[in-house]
């Protein structure tokens, strides 16, 4: 997996920082960092309240539940739960590119963007339900999953515990420029 | 009185305290009861003439003056200090005229620490080597090692004498703890925060009785970004007094 970009948005979905890591992405001006930010904020927004009421779906917990998922399962290949988008958008995924997003507890958003899943040329059927590992597939997220882990690390080491950082400014770093290309590079 | 209306002194196990407590020492002010818990009984002088150290507040029974100075104090977390020491940039910066006076701050923030700290290390080195260090060699090893060590958790990197100038010494510090995680924007010039390490040289310099002037300066070299020069200049009179003593 070869991440191409980094991006940090404060809690009111304003860029903070930015970081084309590797090159190899359509470089987009600093103004469409800015829209992709905004859009990313408001979709992951409204993503975290699209969820089944809890109620109806107590209901109809035999019927209609279980055919939902089913049709899931068929259409995409992927087993989830109906709570799998509770914090939002997490991931989008498509031929060309993958992006991941990380929210923490303030409200800040951590995104990445990487190339697209590996091909899986011998892909195993799933044959096994109960089982939730999303096998090759689940293994370029499990590795954004720490990647943001250190990602969120460095922030709070070196922009934090910076006195010449305001909060929800821009980042201007240099240390922490520094490590974020230690890290992803 | 609600309970809600009265403002409790900062420590927090006060707003504990119920009008039946009495201090474990006996001692200490009890702010639900007001001045009388301060008065000076026959039992109380007691404990007074009788024990050596009395803990004024009711609740510092393992306070830092309850420790034995001896020991060797519990390492600090880094995280919490850094915190701290932003702060204390933030407040300086707000205070200060200018990038000199900022750094001038930080330093005079730091003497007081120096000469405090000197104090301490050397009581705790007493029992070992009851030694005091006289030489201008000696007392910048002692800075350099001991005395970094017992501060920093680790020695200074590397300990030089100025090729071109008689009266002059660097310490040098590879990754400063006091600045580990500031980035100084380059408005602020060659402003450096370990100014507040120098302080602390400084201070311990001055009060054994060795006068200096110490600077911070950052001096990057590649892979070490944060690499710091301490920058000890010494009086005049010190080499007057160094060669009437050993020569």
């Amino acid at each position: 997996m070869k991440v191409y970009s980094c991006l940090i948005l404060n809690k009111a979905g304003g860029l903070i920082y930015q970081n084309n890591v590797n090159p190899g992405l359509n470089s987009l001006s600093s103004n469409d960092f800015l829209v992709l930010a905004g859009t990313l904020h408001g979709v992951h927004a409204i993503a975290s309240k699209i969820k089944p009421i809890p109620s109806q779906a107590k209901d109809d917990i035999g019927v209609t539940n279980t055919h939902n998922t089913n049709t899931n399962l068929i259409a995409t290949g992927k087993s989830q739960n109906a709570n799998s988008n509770q914090s939002g958008l997490q991931t989008i995924e498509t031929d060309f590119f993958n992006l991941y997003i990380f929210q923490t507890l303030t409200g800040l958003k951590f995104v990445i963007v990487t190339s697209p899943n590996p091909v899986v040329h011998n892909l195993q059927p799933m044959n096994d339900f109960k089982s939730i590992s999303r096998g090759e597939l689940q293994k370029q997220y499990d590795s954004t999953v720490k990647l943001f882990r250190q990602l969120y690390l460095l922030f709070s080491d070196f922009v934090m515990k910076d006195p010449f950082y305001s909060l929800d400014m821009p980042v201007k770093s240099s240390l922490f420029d520094m490590r974020v290309k230690e890290l992803l590079v | 009185m609600s309970n809600d209306n009265i403002i409790y002194p900062s420590v927090h196990s006060f707003s504990n305290l119920s009008l039946s407590d009495s201090s474990r020492t006996g001692f200490g002010y009890n702010p639900y009861k007001g001045p009388s818990s301060n008065a000076i009984t026959p039992e109380t002088s007691n404990i007074l003439i009788n024990k050596k150290t009395v803990s004024l507040t009711p609740t510092s029974f393992d306070s830092i003056y309850d420790r034995n100075i001896l020991k060797k104090v519990p390492e600090i977390s880094l995280s919490s200090f850094s915190f701290l020491f932003c702060e204390i940039v933030n407040w300086t910066r707000n205070n200060s005229k200018g990038i000199q006076d900022l750094e001038q701050r930080l330093n005079t923030l730091g003497y007081q620490i120096g000469q405090r700290f000197l104090e301490l290390v050397k009581t705790r080195e007493r029992i070992k080597y009851s030694k005091r260090e006289i030489k201008i060699l000696e007392i910048l090893q002692f800075i350099h090692g001991a005395f970094w060590k017992s501060i920093f958790g680790k020695t200074a990197n590397e300990l030089e004498k100025s090729q071109d100038i008689e009266n002059e010494y660097m310490i040098i510090d590879d990754i400063p703890l006091v600045s580990k995680f500031i980035s100084v924007p380059k408005d602020y010039g060659n402003l450096s925060c370990s100014a507040f390490t120098a302080g602390i040289i400084e201070g311990a310099l001055d009060s054994a009785c060795f006068p200096a002037t110490v600077t911070a300066h950052s001096v990057p070299k590649e892979g070490l970004p944060l690499r710091t020069v301490f920058l000890i200049k010494f009086d005049e009179s010190l080499y007057t007094r160094e060669n009437l003593r050993f020569n």
